[in-house]
């Protein structure tokens, strides 16, 4: 190869040191990516494998429709629930479900929990480490540490004492010399920008995140039992309400919802958001990674205001398509035409009659075929080094009008910008304003990591409005959860087939299902990692992970912190994207799906 | 082991009185089912046993355990991770990654054999070479086999380390494999659940570190103390089964009154857990509390035993309500599984017989 231009844009150069990252660590599943790197460090070359394949939808093939969410939702434990909830939305497509407006407000409650708690586990707990420096923190002035505090937020755990006291912690745990987690890190690399005492700061918010993200997911286990892996049912929600009751949900469980909702709203606004600003304000020109995202972004909007009306215009955050970077434009996405959504594989290890086609979900075929390049180095057993000129990921290549598509909180903010939604303008443009940065500046790492904190917020207040309607319908009188009309499989036609979409914290998810006399028939999901984590297509186009990392300097090429900065901007989770799998375990090279 | 700490001075050290580490003794001790008397064994176990290093890996699963493990209220995942156990390793939370990640495992295993617990979350694939689960370019098998071939012993977090759970259900494509058929000369602790509930991982962590050994296991090799009850043997809507009022559909009048949701499918009957005691996310709701059966995900091939929403008929149970896992082993014997499907059945006649459906006065 050496040197290339992609269709969709990028200079490919493979001629320089390369270097691979595996794994991927503080990701959900088994990601590695490879780069080269020219003269003067800077990233060439980027190539995205996914590393891991373990699939459910050949496991549902004959399976009861009403079951698909259980096992679905064990695509993913991080992201829990969102699978199983686009598998009922699919199941209620297909037959023609209606369900009723508290199933929807319960829905969308659960929904949002988990969106405002994954947004905050990541930030902290996945991504805060490629920005804060742990160590640094015991350099700092616990009463300086105090002033930062106080001088970003109101938050009220903020004396000289209590950061006297984490530091202290801290100190005696670093002097262990048992680091745990924190063993064998980048720490003291010139990559990390904050003051020790920003450090200090966030490393204390490290903890208390920890602490408060398992407030939140009790609205899971209120109206779905517990979490990870709440229940949920088709036609609507597995609780009952009975508000003067002991049996069902009454007003105890609604104040304890409510209660946790300001918690959560007070946490995000006085901790999370302060934390944002302040650590991005020493990244400012640190303005890598944007890839996809100045160009092409999808989303299918979510959050339905009022039940079983799946318009943008009733989407609480409205989606659709931006191409080429012309926010002028917001393209409508219509997830059953077999023209726009397509997965390709010709550099995947699955295969197709045809590789220079794409296939429509519904029409989606998975073979897989697990096969090394020419070019490859090592043994099929120990991979040295990939070869991206051949099939190189247990990843497909989803592509929109064949694009590649970036997906997540960036791209919903930026498609919900585009459609002119206040909210989300006033919350961009504020942030904007506050670090005194232009729009262009959200196309970039720190730009997705910034749209899932202000996402984070926005979830974290829409709990608050979707609750007080909820409250509004039951003292209207309406206390009904599930509609169990076509609950029975004698009620369903003999062959029908649906889609759900949600999106999800990662990104636009969907299923595509077919029901035959009763049973799953077929069953194909593109999940918000396959978008991002995309290798490439036949025409060569590149996909989000390996775009944004191109162009980015790196500080030492033995510490891969600047790839892990951007490649954690996206909250990869692996075991989503590569769940397709064949129906017979003994002769995978020779059984076609479907 | 010269340089680590115990638990008791990392608590010390992080600022927790002597007074609020015996409490937590008492806690622990209760929260795993023992008499006062164990608190005081606890707090010299946990005072004199230096922090056990704990390698963490991960194989195919979908991380709903270590989601799960950070839920915990008692202890904190927080203590646990800083001041219990040493976490040198796990993919989903530690700082560092590539080549310097990995260097920890053969630190580990030079500094610390024979004395680290291996945790396992998910399981190792073997078809394709194992290459179905690729880390560092190696099949994961291959290190998961090396650091048990070192450590002292294994708990095998949730039902795909347990049992092979969901990638294992019917057909078994990439032959996930539950980590007691790969690994046997090994002491293996299984804690089912997809997940476990967060405080019976950390019990049983805090057990294994308390006392330096496994939990006392049953026969298939989970904690007793957890494990030896079906969730009916405890479930606080037993009373509507033993009255024959059940809920017949999703959000009718027995679902509102909370009745017992066996004729929608609760597995309850045949799920050994500790739902239905210890409950989930700080003992506030479990799937039975809040309206849905239980899918039985504490059990071995549960994904394969019909649809969640079928009554429990084919499946049974030995000995009553009183029987433990124990008398139950692997073997379930037909005669008695007719007569919990009889004994729901009665119930249900007679229910209908005095048409009081959905009546509370039957209560």
């Amino acid at each position: 190869m050496t040197k290339q231009v992609t269709p969709n844009g990028f200079t490919l150069d493979d001629s320089g040191q390369r270097v691979v990252v595996d794994p991927i660590c503080r990701i959900e599943g088994h990601l590695r990516i490879e780069v080269n790197l020219d003269e003067n460090n800077v990233i060439r070359n980027a190539v995205s494998t996914g590393a891991m394949w373990r699939g459910l939808e050949v496991i549902l093939k004959g399976r009861d429709p009403r079951d698909a969410w259980a096992f679905t939702e064990r695509i993913c434990g991080v992201c829990t629930g969102v699978h199983a909830l686009t598998s009922v939305r699919a199941v209620e497509d297909a037959l023609g479900i209606d369900i009723p407006a508290n199933a929807n407000s319960i829905r969308n409650l659960m929904l949002l929990a988990q969106h405002t708690q994954d947004h905050l586990v990541h930030f902290y707990h996945l991504h805060a480490l490629d920005w804060v420096d742990v160590v640094s923190a015991l350099k700092a002035d616990p009463r300086a540490t105090s002033e930062l505090q106080r001088s970003i937020s109101n938050w009220p755990k903020s004396s000289p004492g209590y950061f006297r006291d984490v530091q202290a912690r801290l100190k005696r745990f670093v002097e262990s010399g048992q680091l745990g987690p924190f063993s064998n890190a980048y720490w003291g690399s010139a990559a990390y920008r904050l003051p020790p005492e920003a450090n200090l700061m966030a490393v204390t918010h490290y903890l208390e995140a920890l602490d408060f993200q398992r407030e939140i997911v009790k609205i899971h286990t209120i109206f779905g039992g517990r979490n990870p892996h709440p229940n949920w049912v088709v036609g609507g929600v597995p609780c009952s309400i009975d508000v003067n009751g002991d049996g069902s949900i009454n007003m105890e469980w609604l104040n304890l919802v409510s209660s946790i909702i300001d918690q959560s709203i007070t946490f995000i606004d006085q901790v999370y958001i302060p934390d944002l600003k302040a650590i991005a304000s020493f990244y400012k020109d640190w303005t890598y990674g944007g890839g996809l995202s100045g160009k092409n972004l999808l989303s299918y909007g979510e959050y339905p205001d009022h039940p079983n009306d799946w318009s943008q215009a009733n989407m609480l955050q409205p989606g659709g398509a931006i191409l080429d970077g012309d926010l002028s434009k917001v393209h409508e996405v219509d997830v059953r035409d077999p023209e726009q959504v397509q997965e390709f594989v010709a550099h995947s290890w699955y295969s197709y009659p045809d590789e220079k086609q794409g296939l429509h979900p519904w029409d989606g075929i998975t073979e897989p075929h697990f096969e090394l390049g020419p070019n490859f180095k090592g043994t099929k057993t120990n991979i040295e080094q990939i070869d991206e000129g051949a099939k190189y990921s247990f990843i497909k290549a989803p592509r929109w009008r064949g694009h590649a598509m970036e997906v997540g909180p960036l791209a919903r903010y930026v498609v919900a910008y585009a459609r002119g939604h206040e909210e989300i303008r006033d919350q961009v443009d504020g942030l904007l304003h506050d670090l005194g940065l232009p729009l262009p500046a959200i196309f970039s790492t720190l730009g997705r990591t910034a749209a899932r904190g202000l996402e984070c917020s926005f979830t974290a207040h829409k709990m608050r409005y979707v609750f007080d309607q909820l409250m509004a319908n039951l003292k209207a009188g309406d206390t009904a959860t599930a509609n169990m009309d076509k609950w029975e499989p004698d009620t369903w036609p003999a062959q029908t087939r649906g889609v759900g979409h949600v999106e999800a914290p990662r990104g636009a998810l969907g299923h595509w299902i077919h029901i035959k006399d009763g049973k799953l028939e077929n069953y194909q999901a593109v999940v918000p990692t396959t978008w991002n984590a995309s290798p490439r297509d036949p025409a060569g186009n590149i996909g989000a992970y390996e775009a944004a990392l191109l162009g980015t300097p790196m500080v030492d090429a033995e510490q891969p912190v600047e790839i892990l900065r951007t490649i954690h901007s996206f909250d990869p989770c692996l075991a989503c994207s590569t769940h397709v799998m064949a129906p017979d375990g003994e002769e995978l090279a020779s059984v076609k799906v479907r | 082991m010269g340089d680590q700490q115990t638990f008791y001075e990392a608590m010390r050290e992080h600022g927790i009185t002597r007074r609020s580490f015996l409490k937590f003794c008492s806690l622990t001790a209760a929260g795993l089912g023992m008499g006062p008397e164990f608190a005081g064994k606890i707090a010299h176990a946990l005072e004199t046993k230096p922090r056990t290093p704990v390698i963490w890996l991960h194989g195919l699963e979908c991380t709903c355990c270590s989601e799960s493990f950070i839920r915990s209220g008692h202890p904190l995942a927080a203590d646990v991770i800083l001041s219990m156990i040493s976490l040198d390793y796990d993919d989903t939370l530690m700082a560092a990654a590539g080549y310097q990640a990995e260097e920890i495992l053969e630190q580990t295993v030079q500094k610390y054999d024979g004395n680290f617990i291996l945790a396992c979350e998910g399981n190792p694939p073997l078809n394709e070479d194992g290459m179905y689960c690729i880390q560092g370019g190696k099949p994961y098998i291959e290190k998961l086999r090396y650091m048990a071939s070192h450590c002292k012993a294994i708990i095998a977090w949730g039902s795909c380390a347990s049992w092979g759970c969901v990638q294992a259900a019917r057909p078994n494509p990439t032959r996930a494999t539950p980590i007691h058929k790969v690994i046997h000369d090994k002491p293996i602790v299984k804690v089912p659940g997809c997940p476990p509930i967060a405080e019976v991982m950390t019990g049983v962590i805090t057990y294994m570190v308390a006392f330096g050994e496994l939990p006392e296991l049953d026969r298939q090799g989970r904690p007793k103390m957890f494990y030896s009850q079906r969730l009916h043997d405890k479930c606080y809507r037993r009373p509507h089964f033993d009255a024959g009022q059940f809920v017949e559909r999703f959000d009718d009048e027995g679902a509102r009154k909370g009745y017992c949701l066996y004729k929608v499918g609760c597995k309850g009957p045949t799920t050994h857990n500790a739902c239905s005691t210890v409950e989930w996310n700080g003992g506030l709701s479990w799937p039975v509390k809040s309206g849905h059966g239980c899918l039985g995900c504490a059990e071995d091939n549960f994904w394969d035993r019909g649809s969640f929403y079928s009554a429990v008929t084919n499946l049974g149970v030995t000995g009553g309500v009183e029987a433990t896992a124990d008398d139950i082993g692997e073997v379930l014997a037909g005669a008695a599984a007719i007569g919990v499907a009889a004994h729901a059945a009665a119930s249900v006649v007679s229910h209908m017989k005095d048409g009081s459906k959905g009546d509370s006065s039957h209560d």
